[in-house]
């Protein structure tokens, strides 16, 4: 068995499942931070209600995103040795400060807010909560820097055998970290968003806690509405930025095989990566693709020949996965904006309702397919351009010893997602607790 | 040279207050089965620990940041040497962290009997399995050039053992202060009982392990090239001792603090016995990592320690802040959990 293969299964296996409820994390803290801060401010309980009902569910999820968390930091010196000595200097140190800058705070605080009701005022207690979303953030963008340093790397030289930091700053603020931070960052939000929603939208179509859920789906649906639309704007800047760091995987993004000049877009391709060409091209916009990665009509683009064969990410993944990802982006955006004209008479749209419920996993696999884009659109590079993913993996570790930690991942995180998702259903069906009665 | 020097002794340092402040905890959870008889009892023990632990393990990913960020070369070696080992150690934290969290959200007898096992395992194990890896570090491991030539049953040799045993019992002792200090009624005698007990066996194996090293490691060279040094270990003998003279007066903050101290000393008996190796070969001197052959470049450095002066402080003042919120009794009228 290939310790390769296997590493790599077992990363995206790591990383995909961490990556099913960090979003949540991410945009839940807000709105829940968001709805302490108005029962802190009015005393109202249908907002203490609230903050209960959706805390509990952000902290079943935040459980999961940090034990799935702490796992990925030792996996690049478990499985990644090579990589982690050639980088460590970086990447390395960007996970440090993660670490230390962001992931103590949110670790303290959530300590803090699940046990601290009674020993802080509901106006520290809400600050609290303010503070672990802050971290939350933080943490992402340190988190995103370390991912777009492999992706765009920038600020350093190669002396000594490895990879050493020239420049901290260019590091931190390049354009490709705020861009991917931007993205990622919104992805959660917009999750977050339709997850309020569809579980609002369960309690509203059987017209139970009205009041609560009313006001959740109506926070939800702003929040949702504005980082759809900002989304499918910053989400164009990302993929024509490109056409400048990766051209390949613009390239493998669009099915584009010829470097032409205007280049040509297909609304539909079914690309064939073993004959180096499209089986089906459907819908052709003469220059549509120049347009889209240059903004103008006529710039060249750079085709997939122009790389040699064991320098392309799989195409017809990567290109199925983004197609994908945009349509939804562009669905979540019509969905958010039907329910701004609803958003007073929901009750009696049932069947707008009924499809919120029914949209509360698409952020999800959005999400899942932002990664695919992402990490095997930068195939076959570990760090682009500078080190290969096949000579990053340890030397030292055996088939047979990361074929049982895999199985060892796949058992445990099956199982424990399988406990997650039972508990927060079984949560959310339940619905809230009337605040004023029992506590 | 001194920026590595600083660099292998904060790594020390970061390493150490992990060891006091998730040392409790995984005391606490290794005790839980033993001393919680009631589910009145276990609730207490949990939410003993449950506003901090969480805070506390991430001195565990911050020693692990640094030891990527600052010595590269070590954090590639070590963990992929110790793959098996540190997988284990991650499984046992996973499951560990979420029972806290799922325990108490089914009121179910057998429900309950799953996570209440699986806070046991999941906190003897790590404790356990820290122990063997450090013991195993003073020691040496056999990797040259080539890589790492054992298995993880070849971890398992008597003075790795004896590691685990020791950092077992100093965690045991850790979380049995604790409860002393946080609990009250029956629960509390059982947890005074159990710290007294546990007390003669962390001698022992204090006193065996002090002259196992001699024996295994290369530990005291630095000791007796510098025999000023030796006053660390005194000192973590001197802690130890003053757990018993402050149990017996009970007072359990004292005795818990002078726990916390002789974890932190103990840790530094190793530590200042390596300098400057951070991950010795068995096979050779060639072969050994130190803190010079296996840094990161100055200017990470550098902008780690930066980063490093300008934060800690403020992750300790809020950890701080954090435990004063919680001093005291648990109370058993606020049972979140």
């Amino acid at each position: 068995m290939d310790p390769l293969i296997l590493s790599r299964l077992q990363f995206a296996a790591a990383t995909m499942f961490h990556f099913i409820f960090v979003p949540l994390t991410l945009g839940l803290a807000l709105l829940v931070a968001w709805m302490e801060t108005c029962y802190a401010r009015t005393g109202d309980k249908v907002w203490l209600s609230m903050t209960r009902f959706w805390g509990k569910l952000f902290l079943i999820n935040f459980a999961l995103g940090v034990v799935t968390g702490i796992t990925l930091e030792f996996q690049f010196g478990t499985n990644w040795s090579r990589y982690s000595a050639f980088v460590g200097d970086i990447f390395g140190s960007l996970l440090a400060i993660e670490a230390s800058v962001a992931f103590f705070l949110e670790s303290i605080l959530i300590g803090v807010w699940i046990f601290g009701w009674k020993k802080l005022s509901p106006r520290a207690h809400a600050a609290v909560m303010w503070l672990v979303a802050l971290a939350g953030t933080f943490s992402a963008i340190w988190i995103l820097i370390a991912n777009a340093w492999m992706q765009h790397p920038v600020g350093y030289v190669i002396r000594n055998g490895r990879a050493e930091l020239a420049d901290f700053s260019a590091i931190v603020f390049q354009r490709f970290a705020v861009l991917e931070f931007l993205h990622t960052v919104s992805a959660a939000y917009i999750l977050s968003a339709f997850f309020v929603m569809g579980i609002s939208a369960w309690h509203l179509l059987k017209k139970q806690h009205v009041e609560v859920f009313t006001r959740s789906f109506r926070i939800a649906l702003m929040f949702g509405l504005v980082f759809s639309f900002f989304e499918v704007i910053e989400g164009h800047m990302h993929g024509a930025d490109l056409a400048h760091t990766q051209p390949a995987k613009l390239a493998a993004l669009d099915a584009h095989w010829e470097t032409s000049a205007p280049a040509p877009l297909y609304l539909f391709a079914l690309p064939d990566d073993k004959n180096e060409r499209n089986l089906i091209e459907i819908g052709k916009i003469p220059w549509g693709l120049s347009l889209m990665a240059f903004h103008d009509f006529s710039s060249e683009v750079k085709g997939l020949k122009e790389f040699p064969r064991e320098e392309r990410p799989p195409v017809l993944l990567v290109y199925t996965a983004f197609k994908l990802m945009v349509g939804l982006g562009f669905y979540f955006c019509l969905a958010t904006l039907v329910g701004l004209f609803l958003r007073h008479r929901l009750l009696e749209n049932r069947w707008y309702l009924l499809i919120m419920l029914l949209s509360l996993p698409l952020p999800y696999i959005a999400v899942q397919l932002g990664w695919i884009v992402a990490e095997v659109g930068r195939q076959p590079w570990i760090v682009y351009g500078i080190m290969k993913t096949s000579q990053a993996v340890s030397p030292v570790i055996s088939g047979g010893q990361v074929m049982a930690s895999l199985t060892g991942f796949v058992l445990v995180y099956g199982l424990l997602g399988a406990v997650g998702l039972f508990l927060m259903a079984r949560h959310a069906i339940n619905g809230p607790v009337e605040e004023g009665g029992e506590k | 040279m001194i920026l590595e020097t600083i660099w292998f002794f904060l790594w020390g340092l970061l390493w150490a207050v992990f060891f006091m402040t998730d040392g409790f905890d995984f005391g606490v959870g290794t005790l839980y089965p033993f001393l919680g008889k009631t589910d009145t009892d276990r609730r207490v023990m949990i939410n003993s620990v449950g506003p901090l632990w969480d805070g506390n393990e991430v001195w565990l990913i911050t020693a692990g940041g640094v030891t990527f960020a600052a010595f590269p070369l070590v954090y590639a070696t070590m963990f992929s040497s110790l793959y098996s080992a540190l997988m284990l150690i991650l499984f046992a934290l996973i499951i560990r962290g979420v029972s806290f969290e799922f325990r108490g959200k089914i009121d179910h007898p057998l429900w309950k009997k799953v996570w209440d096992t699986a806070i046991f395992v999941g906190s003897a194990a790590p404790a356990v399995l820290f122990g063997v890896a450090f013991a195993n570090i003073f020691r040496g491991l056999p990797f040259d050039s080539q890589g790492y030539h054992g298995t993880l049953l070849s971890l398992l040799n008597p003075y790795g053992l004896l590691g685990g045993g020791l950092f077992l019992c100093l965690f045991l002792q850790h979380g049995a202060l604790w409860l002393c200090l946080k609990t009250t009624g029956p629960l509390h005698d059982r947890a005074v009982s159990a710290a007294n007990t546990i007390w003669y066996g962390l001698l022992l194996l204090a006193v065996i392990f002090l002259i196992a090293s001699a024996m295994a490691t290369t530990l005291y060279d630095n000791y007796l090239a510098r025999p000023v040094l030796f006053l660390v270990p005194a000192a973590a003998v001197a802690a130890l001792l003053g757990i018993k003279v402050l149990l017996k007066k009970e007072a359990w903050a004292g005795a818990w603090f002078s726990s916390a101290l002789t974890i932190v000393l103990c840790t530094f008996f190793g530590i200042i016995g390596l300098f400057p190796k951070l991950f010795p070969s068995s096979l050779g001197e060639q072969y050994h990592l130190t803190a010079y052959n296996a840094a990161s470049s100055p200017l990470t450095l550098k902008i780690m320690l930066t980063v490093v002066v300008l934060v800690i402080p403020v992750v300790i003042a809020y950890q701080i802040w954090a435990y004063l919120l919680f001093r005291g009794k648990v109370a058993e009228g606020d049972l979140e959990y």
